[in-house]
C-alpha cells in the first residue's frame, strides 16, 4: 500500500471503493505508522482503537454490500483534545481533565462519523488551546515535523502536526486566535478558520466562546473543503450556529479566479516580519497577479487593537468557561483540602497551568467591579470597529491577503519566557476570529526548510470562495515548484 | 440592641421611625422541561436522575433556551404591567458554589426581558396602594446541597442537580413598602397573580416561590432612605413578617441607642425568630457579569408580545372588581372568592343562573367551604355541582324550603351529589306555602286557643309567638314562615 502521508480523502475512497484495501486493513496500518512515527512528535494523547474499527466494520459493510460510500468513506481522522468524544478520553492538554471521560459527542465528531470518516484518536495541543506552540500542554509539547527542534504553533499543534506527518489524513482543529492557522502555517498543511456559526460548537470545550470555532486541517485544499462539507450546518444544539445553507465546496473549487480582486492590508508588511516570510507573501501575491487577480491596496485602520481586543475579551470569557472545573462533579480534586475553599484553591491551582492560571487571572480582572468599562466595555467597542473596518473592505474586494503568521516555526523553548512575545504569534490571526470571517492557511513555500502560509481572509460565509483561491494558488505552485521555493 | 431599652420606650420610638421595604421575588416557572436543556423539572425525583451534559455543565455543553420559559416570563412581565424590552440580553452572573454546575448562572444583567411595572395592593386605610416593579429578569435555578443524611455526611456534602436549570424569574420592586403587612399583602397579590396566570405552582414548601427583604428604617417625613440590610431564608408568608417586624425593631433599636446601621445581608433564623449577619466573606461578591456568549439576544416583537397579552385571563383585582359590579358582592365576599381562579369560577357558574348571587355566594363561603374542609376535599372533587347551589338558592327564595331545612338539603347533597329538588321531595321537606291550607289550619288553632285568643286580643301580643309554633307543630315544621306570619296577623287581627 501507499505511504499514509500521500493519502487523501479521494483517495481512500477509492481505494475502498475499488477494494485495494478495507477499512480496517487501513485503520490497523495507520495505527501501526502512528506507533512508530509519533514517537517523535507526541502528536497522539488518546488512541481510541476500539471505536476506529467498529467504525472500519460498518465502511467494510458498506464495500461489501456494493452499497454508495459516504463522502468520508474510510478516512483517517485526528480530533483536537478539545472536542468532545464519548466513551473516549478528552483531556484538553490539561492535567485538569486527565481523566474525563465524556459521555456524548461533539456535533462535528458525530458528522464526521456519520460521513463514515474514522477518529484514529485525539491530538496533543495546547491547555484548554491556550498558546500558541503547544509548550502549554500537561502531556509535553508536540514536536514539529518539518523540524523535531520546533514547534508545530498552537493551540492545535497536535491537528497540524500529525497531518503533516502522516499519521492522520486530516483532523479537527479549534481556533479562537489563530489555533487552525498558524500551526498549518508552522506545519505546512492547510488549515481553514470557517465563519462563526458555520460549524457547531456542541462538544467543543470552551475557551472563549464568542472567538471558538472548529475547523479542518488537510494537506490539500480539496480535502479541507471536503471536510468542511460534512461538518458545517446548522445545530440545534448551539445557538450561535447560523441557519445559512450550505454550499457544495468541491463543486466551487475549480471556478476561474480570473478578475476577483484581492486586498493587501497597508500593514501586512509591518515591523516584526520575518523578511523570508515576506518574501514568499509576496511571490505568493505574484502568483495570484499573474493568474489574473487584482491585488487592491486596502486600509485596516483598527487592526493594531487587535491583539489587546482579543486578549480582553478572550480571557474575560475564559475566566468564566473555566469556572467549572473545580473539583467538585469530575476531572482533577485536590483530596487533602480541610474546607471547600481550601478545596476549589488546591485543585485549580495543581491542576491548570501557568497559562492557563494567567489568562483566568487577566480575565477576571477585566471583568471587575471599576475595570469593566476600562477593558470589556472598551474591547467590545473596538470589535465593533474592527468588524465595521472588514465590512468595508469587502465591498472593495473578495478576499485579504496577509501572512499567516510574522515568523517560521520558531525553535522549542525560545518564547515561553516571554508571554508577551508570545501573544504577537497571533497578530495576523486573531482579527478574523473577533470579526467572525473565515480564513485559510495554505502552504506558500519555505524560509530555509520551514514551511510558511499565507493567509486569505474572506467576507462571512464565503468559504467557497477561500477555498477556490487557495485550491487554485496551490495548483499554480504545483506547476511550477521553483518559482515558489527561491 | 432592644434588651437595653425599656419595651415602652421602643414602642414610642418605633413611632418616629418608618419602614421602607422591598421585595425581591423568585418564582419556579412550571415549564415541563428546564430552561436551557431538555431535561424534565419534575419535583422530588431520585437525586441528579434528570439531569444531562448541558445542566452539568459538562465541557462543550451549550444552552438553548426553551421558548415556554420565554412565554411564561412574557405573561408574568404583562400581568404585573411591566413593559416588555423588544431585546433583552442574558448575562454570566460569577460566583462559585458546588450547587452551580458551570461556576455562573446564567441570568440577566442590565438588560432583564421586562421594566417600569407595578402591582397594586389593598392600603390600609381602604383605598389601593401601587408597589413599583423594577424589573423582571429570567435565569436558571441553582442545584441543592446536601449536607445530612449520608453515611459519611460528617466529612462529605452532596449534590442533586435535578433543580440546575430549572427557570426563574425574579422579580424586583421597588422600595414602596412601609410595613410587614404590605409586604405580606404584595406577596400575597403577586403570588394570586402567578397562580391565576398557571405560570407556577408558587409553592414554598418545594421552593417554587422565594423571597429576600431589602428593609431599612428613616424618620417618619424624612427623604433620604436609612441603610438597608437585605433579609435572606424567608421561607414563608409567616417568616417574611415575622423577620420583618424583628428586623425593623432591631434597626430602631440600633439607632435609638446612637448606633449606626450596617448595609449587610442578613440570614432569618426560624426557631430564634431573628436575623443574623451573614459571614462577610460570603457577601463580598463581584460577580462579574457580561453577556452571554452562548445565547443570542432574546427578541420578544411586539407582535409576539400583544399575542401573549391577549392570553392573559382576567386577574384577580379585576375579577374582584367585577364581581362587586356584577353580582353586588361586598368587597369581603368578592375577595374570599377570588382566591383562586377556580373558587371565583365556580361562584360565577353557580351565580350565572341565579337571581340571588349573594346566597349563591354565602352558600359556597359557608357550606361548601365547611364541608371541603370536613372532608379534605376540593372544588375538583366536591359532589356539589354550582348550579346545585343556584338551584338549593332559589329553593329558598321561592319559600319551597326554609333555611334550616336547606342546610340538611345540603348536608344530603355534598353525600350524595343528588339534585336539592329532588332530595326536598325525597326528604318529605316540601314547605307548606298554600295560604288555603294554612288558613285551614290557622282556623283550626284558633278555635282549639280560644283563651289564648281572648288574651292576646286584649293586648297580649307576645303570644303572638305561641300561635305560630302552633302553626310549625301542626305542620312538622313545613309551613313557611313568612306566610305563616302574613297569614296569622290578618287573622288575629
Ligand atoms: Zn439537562
Amino acid at each position: 500500500m501507499t505511504d499514509p502521508a500521500v493519502l487523501t480523502i479521494d483517495s481512500v475512497r477509492s481505494a475502498m471503493r475499488n477494494k485495494q484495501t478495507t477499512a480496517a486493513a487501513l485503520v490497523e496500518r495507520f495505527y501501526a505508522f502512528i506507533d512508530d512515527a509519533d514517537r517523535q512528535v507526541n502528536g497522539y494523547l488518546t488512541l481510541c482503537k476500539e471505536r476506529a474499527l467498529a467504525q472500519a466494520g460498518k465502511i467494510d459493510a458498506l464495500v461489501d454490500q456494493g452499497a454508495e460510500l459516504p463522502p468520508l468513506a474510510g478516512v483517517p481522522v485526528a480530533v483536537k483534545d478539545v472536542i468532545s468524544t464519548a466513551g473516549v478520553r478528552t483531556t484538553c492538554g490539561s492535567r485538569m481533565l486527565e481523566n474525563y471521560v465524556p459521555r456524548y459527542d461533539a456535533t462535528a465528531v458525530q458528522r464526521l462519523e456519520k460521513a463514515g470518516a474514522i477518529i484514529l484518536g485525539k491530538v496533543n495541543c495546547d491547555e484548554f488551546a491556550m498558546g500558541s506552540s503547544n509548550e502549554n500542554s500537561a502531556y509535553g509539547p508536540v514536536r514539529n515535523p518539518r523540524a523535531l527542534d520546533r514547534v508545530p504553533g498552537g493551540s492545535s499543534g497536535g491537528s497540524a502536526a500529525v497531518v503533516a506527518a502522516g499519521t492522520a489524513v486530516v483532523a479537527l482543529g479549534s481556533d479562537t486566535g489563530g489555533s487552525i492557522r498558524q500551526p498549518a502555517s508552522f506545519c505546512g498543511v492547510v488549515g481553514l478558520l470557517p465563519t462563526y456559526g458555520r460549524v457547531s460548537r456542541f462538544g467543543l470545550v470552551a475557551f472563549a466562546s464568542s472567538l471558538d470555532h472548529i475547523g479542518p486541517f488537510s494537506r490539500t485544499v480539496k480535502d479541507s473543503a471536503q471536510l468542511l462539507q460534512a461538518i458545517a450546518g446548522r445545530d440545534p444544539l448551539d445557538s450561535t450556529s447560523a441557519d445559512v445553507p450550505v454550499p457544495d465546496y468541491v463543486a466551487a473549487l475549480d471556478q476561474p479566479i480570473r478578475g476577483l480582486r484581492i486586498g493587501v492590508p497597508s500593514d501586512a508588511f509591518a515591523s516584526g516580519l520575518d523578511p523570508r516570510v515576506e518574501a514568499r507573501v509576496r511571490e505568493a501575491i505574484e502568483v495570484f497577479r499573474r493568474a489574473g487577480c487584482e491585488i487592491v491596496d486596502i486600509s485596516l485602520p483598527n487592526n493594531q487593537y487587535a491583539i489587546a481586543t482579543y486578549y480582553i475579551i478572550a480571557t474575560a470569557e475564559a475566566s468564566a468557561n473555566l469556572a467549572r472545573y473545580d473539583g467538585v462533579r469530575y476531572g482533577f480534586r485536590n483530596k487533602d483540602a480541610a474546607t471547600l475553599a481550601e478545596m476549589y484553591r488546591r485543585t485549580r491551582d495543581q491542576g491548570f497551568g501557568a497559562e492557563v492560571k494567567r489568562r483566568i487571572l487577566l480575565g477576571t480582572y477585566v471583568l471587575s467591579a471599576g475595570y469593566y468599562d476600562a477593558y470589556y466595555k472598551q474591547a467590545q467597542r473596538a470589535r465593533a470597529l474592527l468588524a465595521a473596518d472588514y465590512r468595508k473592505a469587502f465591498q472593495q474586494v473578495d478576499v485579504i491577503l496577509t501572512p499567516t503568521a510574522p515568523t517560521p516555526a520558531f525553535k522549542l523553548g525560545e518564547k515561553t519566557g516571554n508571554p508577551l512575545e508570545m501573544y504577537l504569534a497571533d497578530i495576523y490571526t486573531v482579527t478574523a476570529d473577533l470579526v467572525g470571517i473565515p480564513g485559510i492557511s495554505v502552504p506558500c513555500g519555505d524560509a530555509d526548510g520551514l514551511p510558511v502560509g499565507v493567509q486569505l481572509l474572506g467576507n462571512y460565509f464565503a468559504e467557497a470562495r477561500l477555498l477556490q483561491l487557495a485550491h487554485h494558488f496551490e495548483q499554480l505552485r504545483a506547476q511550477a515548484p521553483a518559482s515558489a521555493q527561491a | 440592641m432592644s434588651t437595653t431599652i425599656a419595651q415602652t420606650s421602643l414602642t414610642a420610638a418605633a413611632e418616629k421611625y418608618e419602614p421602607v421595604i422591598g421585595l425581591e421575588v423568585h418564582v419556579q416557572l412550571n415549564t415541563a422541561t428546564k430552561i436551557f436543556c431538555g431535561c424534565s423539572t419534575r419535583f422530588g425525583a431520585p437525586a441528579n436522575s434528570q439531569t444531562c451534559p448541558v445542566c452539568l455543565g459538562l465541557p462543550g455543553a451549550l444552552p438553548v433556551l426553551n421558548r415556554e420559559a420565554v412565554v411564561k416570563a412574557v405573561r408574568a412581565s404583562l400581568a404585573l404591567n411591566c413593559q416588555i424590552n423588544e431585546r433583552s440580553v442574558f448575562a454570566r452572573k460569577n460566583y462559585f458554589y458546588p450547587d452551580l454546575p458551570k461556576g455562573y448562572q446564567i441570568s440577566q444583567y442590565d438588560k432583564p426581558i421586562a421594566e417600569h411595572g407595578w402591582l397594586e395592593v389593598d392600603a390600609k386605610n381602604g383605598g389601593t396602594h401601587k408597589i413599583g416593579i423594577t424589573r423582571l429578569h429570567m435565569e436558571e435555578d441553582a442545584g441543592k446541597n446536601m449536607h445530612e443524611g449520608f453515611a459519611d455526611s460528617h466529612q462529605f456534602s452532596y449534590v442533586d442537580l435535578n433543580r440546575a436549570g430549572v427557570p426563574l424569574v425574579e422579580i424586583v420592586s421597588e422600595p414602596d413598602m412601609r410595613s410587614p403587612e404590605e409586604a405580606y399583602e404584595y406577596l400575597t397579590r403577586l403570588k394570586e397573580i402567578m397562580l391565576y396566570l398557571g405560570v407556577s405552582d408558587c409553592n414554598m414548601e418545594e421552593g417554587s416561590l422565594r423571597c429576600d427583604a431589602n428593609v431599612s428604617v428613616r424618620l417618619r417625613g424624612a427623604e433620604k432612605f436609612g441603610t438597608k440590610a437585605e433579609i435572606k431564608n424567608l421561607n414563608s408568608f409567616r417568616y417574611l413578617q415575622r423577620a420583618l417586624e424583628y428586623e425593623i425593631e432591631r434597626q430602631i433599636g440600633v439607632l435609638e441607642s446612637g448606633g449606626r446601621v450596617v448595609q449587610e445581608t442578613r440570614l432569618f433564623n426560624v426557631s430564634e425568630g431573628k436575623t443574623f449577619p451573614m459571614r462577610s466573606k460570603e457577601q463580598a461578591h463581584d460577580y462579574r457579569y457580561f453577556p452571554e456568549p452562548d445565547l443570542a439576544p432574546l427578541i420578544v416583537s411586539s407582535a409576539w408580545r400583544d399575542e401573549l397579552a391577549a392570553t392573559l385571563p382576567e386577574l384577580p383585582r379585576q375579577k374582584r372588581n367585577r364581581l362587586m359590579n356584577e353580582y353586588g358582592l361586598t368587597a369581603y365576599d368578592a375577595d374570599v372568592l377570588t382566591v383562586s381562579q377556580e373558587l371565583a369560577d365556580y361562584f360565577e357558574a353557580a351565580a350565572k343562573g341565579s337571581k340571588n348571587p349573594k346566597a349563591v355566594a354565602n352558600w359556597i363561603m359557608g357550606d361548601l367551604t365547611a364541608h371541603m374542609k370536613a372532608t379534605n376535599t376540593t372544588l375538583a372533587d366536591t359532589k356539589v355541582r354550582p348550579n346545585q347551589i343556584a338551584e338549593l338558592a332559589a329553593l329558598i327564595d321561592e319559600g319551597a324550603i326554609s333555611g334550616k331545612m336547606a342546610k340538611d338539603v345540603f348536608a344530603k347533597m355534598a353525600e350524595s351529589g343528588e339534585p336539592p329538588r329532588s332530595l326536598v321531595a325525597s326528604m318529605g321537606l316540601q314547605q307548606v306555602s298554600d295560604p288555603a291550607a294554612l288558613e285551614k289550619i290557622i282556623d283550626e288553632i284558633m278555635a282549639a286557643n280560644p283563651k289564648q285568643l281572648e288574651q292576646y286580643r286584649g293586648g297580649k301580643t307576645p303570644l303572638f309567638a305561641f300561635f305560630v309554633g302552633q302553626v310549625m307543630k301542626a305542620t312538622k315544621g313545613q309551613a313557611n314562615p313568612a306566610l305563616v306570619n302574613d297569614l296569622l296577623k290578618a287573622k288575629l287581627g
